[in-house]
């Protein structure tokens, strides 16, 4: 159904090539530069050879070719149907288009056909005008490489102004939030787009510092027993991270980077599994973990 | 001996590879026993071909432990999706593939089958050694296109003619896209779209951003085709008990997704056993479609009743079919300064109540199908739990010697109070 090769990437690298073609650059140099950004590593082995050794009788060995239009193809019945499930999602109203053409179209899916069963339940307010609005306006300012300027409620309920750069929209499955990266104000890097009260695109004559803001990272080490199948769990809990795994002496390391203002989230994260995984570093991470469970003798649980 | 290829036909058999690679990545080359070892480099080339600047190796006294690192909040854009696009194919298969929609290049030449074979001789002239398409290929090419919904057959005066199905006129969705496609499920098709587009523009990233589900896109895919028609299906499934897969025969429910472990399940019912259970997709493979079931909306909605006692995917059902419920509670204290704990107990409690006992104490209460599921919640409170009173009282006990074995773990068994 998915997996067919009118989706391949060789498919797609061929239609970009024709089109080349078609417009007269047939220098290799440049079909080749394609094929690498196109295709996969060793597809220049095969693509271009395929095509001038006329295995593939779309081009000749001249590099000229029978087509006689730029290649197209229309979309497929299930590509239709997964944008008209898309068009369901409420948060679809963010984007400000329509589409067209899909009234007879049955979605692939419905919202309910699928739960994501532990998400946060106080994501962002899709459905509020203002905060459309904004995120409209932040998507705008991106796509036109504009500034912004933003008026915000912070944590203690003051009211913040600040004229930054909007680098990339971070969203949270997770939270189902969405928060703005910006560059340029030295005070604030994210903001939730929930907080924001007001927002508009900044004409002004500063000059803001755009480019993505460095990320602090840390490193921990964790040991990972294979009681109660968490080894399996913990490797797929903490896959989304850059990491390495090594067996030694029959134990189970997973080695973590992680962002280092994640550290309190990476601290409950690793508690939840309990006696089965133990921090072995960071030292300065383990202390944190050894403070959660002196304060948990307090409690008199046991 | 059959040489190496860059593109492969099943997807079922680097499926499992790639998933060990990523999820796991401290397994050898001797690790994989059960397949012969040149299968083994076959695969590790073809992943290395598809997504090479994120893997990695280490040497450990064992062998050389190849791995795959992503940090999906840094990638954009799922690097699992190139995967899904090295769909193998014959010579003849893309020959015919651009020659048949440049003579159908607009949904308003309508041909017959004699006349686009003409015309493909056409195109084939030039070449020194012409390849020659019999009728029966082309026809065949012809029927998978309109099976695909983009080619449109219809008769007219007893012939069979063919045209191009007229394209949808998209407005700029490329933002949508790029933040569908690796949201929403079976998101691999947002990015073949995107495939289409000559904009590059990525104005989103993504945290707790979990990226193996592409692998199970066509699962997916065929389980949400198969709730949509009402239907049963077969499905086999590898269980964690057996070795070999065996073929169920369920009826798709739902698909629970979980965005804090990385899993996605199907609840089906099993008609076998009369009952509503969940099944891992990454388990599943080879969907068959059966016929649709008079039953499906019952069972919907008996699965939604079910759901208000569910914490994750479990459902639990005693003798005779009855269903058996836990109760759970449990009081955390809270400081003056900590009203984002009782905001934390809100927000992620998916199901029960919680309840203010006084300024600094609150109490979480539930009735769930399997207080196991709910612990690697709880344990997120862990400096903090004052009391616990589950009705399953064994996980009780393993609970509370489960933070004895923390205190010795970490050497504070002693430790001032």
């Amino acid at each position: 159904m998915i997996f067919n090769e009118i989706y391949s990437a060789y498919y797609n690298t061929v239609a970009k090539i024709l089109a080349e073609i078609l417009k007269g650059n047939t220098s290799e140099k440049n079909l080749n530069k394609i094929i690498s950004e196109n295709a996969f590593g060793e597809s220049i082995l095969n693509i271009l050879p395929s095509l001038k050794n006329e295995k593939w009788q779309i081009v000749r060995s001249d590099l000229t070719t029978p087509i006689k239009h730029m290649p197209t193809m229309p979309l497929t019945t299930v590509q239709k149907q997964w944008l008209k499930a898309i068009s369901q999602d409420p948060r679809i109203k963010l984007f400000d288009f329509k589409i067209n053409g899909l009234e007879d179209t049955e979605p692939l899916f419905s919202p309910d056909d699928y739960v994501i069963y532990d998400k946060y339940s106080d994501g962002d307010p899709y459905d509020d005008e203002k905060y459309i609005a904004h995120f409209r306006t932040i998507l705008k300012a991106m796509q036109n490489k504009q500034s912004i300027k933003i008026e915000m409620t912070n944590r203690k309920g003051r009211t913040v102004c600040t004229r930054c750069a909007a680098e990339r929209l971070e969203y949270s499955e997770k939270d189902d939030k969405f928060r703005l990266v910006t560059s340029g104000c030295h005070f604030i890097r994210t903001i939730n787009i929930a907080r924001i009260t007001k927002c508009s695109i900044y004409n002004g004559e500063a000059v803001l510092q755009s480019g993505a803001p460095e990320t602090d990272y840390d490193y921990i080490t964790l040991k990972v027993s294979k009681e109660r199948n968490t080894l399996e769990r913990c490797m797929l809990h903490f896959a989304h991270f850059e990491k390495r795994a090594e067996k030694n002496d029959g134990h189970y390391f997973l080695h973590i980077k992680f962002d280092k203002n994640d550290e309190p989230e990476m601290v409950i994260r690793v508690l939840s599994f309990g006696p089965t995984v133990e921090v072995v570093g960071s030292e300065s991470f383990k202390k944190l973990i050894i403070d959660k469970l002196i304060c948990q003798k307090n409690c008199g649980l046991l | 001996m059959s040489s190496y290829k860059e593109l492969i036909k099943n997807f079922e058999k680097i499926r499992a590879y790639m998933r060990d690679f990523y999820v796991y990545g401290f397994k050898n080359r001797n690790d994989y026993d059960k397949k012969s070892s040149r299968t083994y480099d076959d695969e590790r080339r073809r992943m290395e071909s598809w997504l090479g600047e994120h893997m990695g190796f280490v040497m450990t006294p064992e062998g050389k432990n190849i791995f795959i690192s992503i940090d999906s909040r840094v990638s954009k854009h799922n690097p699992f999706y190139k995967a899904l696009k090295s769909k193998s194919f014959t010579d003849g298969d893309i020959t015919l593939h651009f020659i048949l929609f440049d003579i159908l290049y607009s949904p308003e030449i309508i041909l017959s089958l004699p006349e686009i074979l003409e015309k493909i001789d056409g195109y084939l002239r030039g070449f020194e050694t012409p390849m020659v398409f019999d009728e029966s290929t082309v026809r065949k090419k012809l029927k998978e296109y309109t099976e695909q919904g983009i080619i449109i057959a219809e008769k007219s005066a007893k012939r069979m003619m063919y045209r191009r199905v007229k394209d949808l006129d998209l407005p700029d969705i490329t933002d949508a896209l790029n933040f569908y496609s690796e949201v929403a499920p079976c998101g691999i098709i947002g990015s073949f779209l995107l495939d289409k587009e000559d904009k590059t523009t990525d104005n989103f990233s993504f945290k707790h951003h979990y990226i193996t589900s592409a692998m199970d896109s066509d699962v997916l895919a065929m389980l949400f085709t198969a709730m949509r028609k009402k239907s049963a299906v077969t499905v086999m499934n590898m269980s964690r008990r057996s070795n070999e897969p065996r073929r169920n025969r369920i009826i798709p429910l739902r698909i629970f997704i979980s965005v804090q472990n990385g899993r996605q399940h199907l609840l089906a019912y099993q008609p076998d056993f009369n009952v509503i259970k969940s099944f891992r997709i990454d388990y599943l493979s080879d969907v068959r479609i059966e016929e649709a079931t008079p039953r499906f909306d019952e069972l919907r909605a008996t699965l939604d009743r079910m759901q208000t006692k569910m914490w994750g995917v479990i459902v639990k059902r005693g003798r005779y079919g009855k269903e058996k419920y836990e109760h759970v509670d449990f009081t955390v204290k809270i400081s003056n300064s900590e009203e984002h704990i009782v905001r934390r107990l809100n927000r992620e409690k998916r199901i029960g109540t919680v309840t203010k006992i006084d300024d600094n104490t609150y109490r979480f209460s539930a009735d769930v199908y399997d207080t196991n599921e709910m612990i690697p919640w709880l344990r997120t409170f862990i400096c903090r739990i004052t009391e616990l009173n589950f009705s399953n009282k064994a996980i009780e006990r393993q609970f509370k010697s489960d933070i004895e074995a923390m205190y010795r773990m970490y050497g504070i068994e002693g430790a001032a109070k």
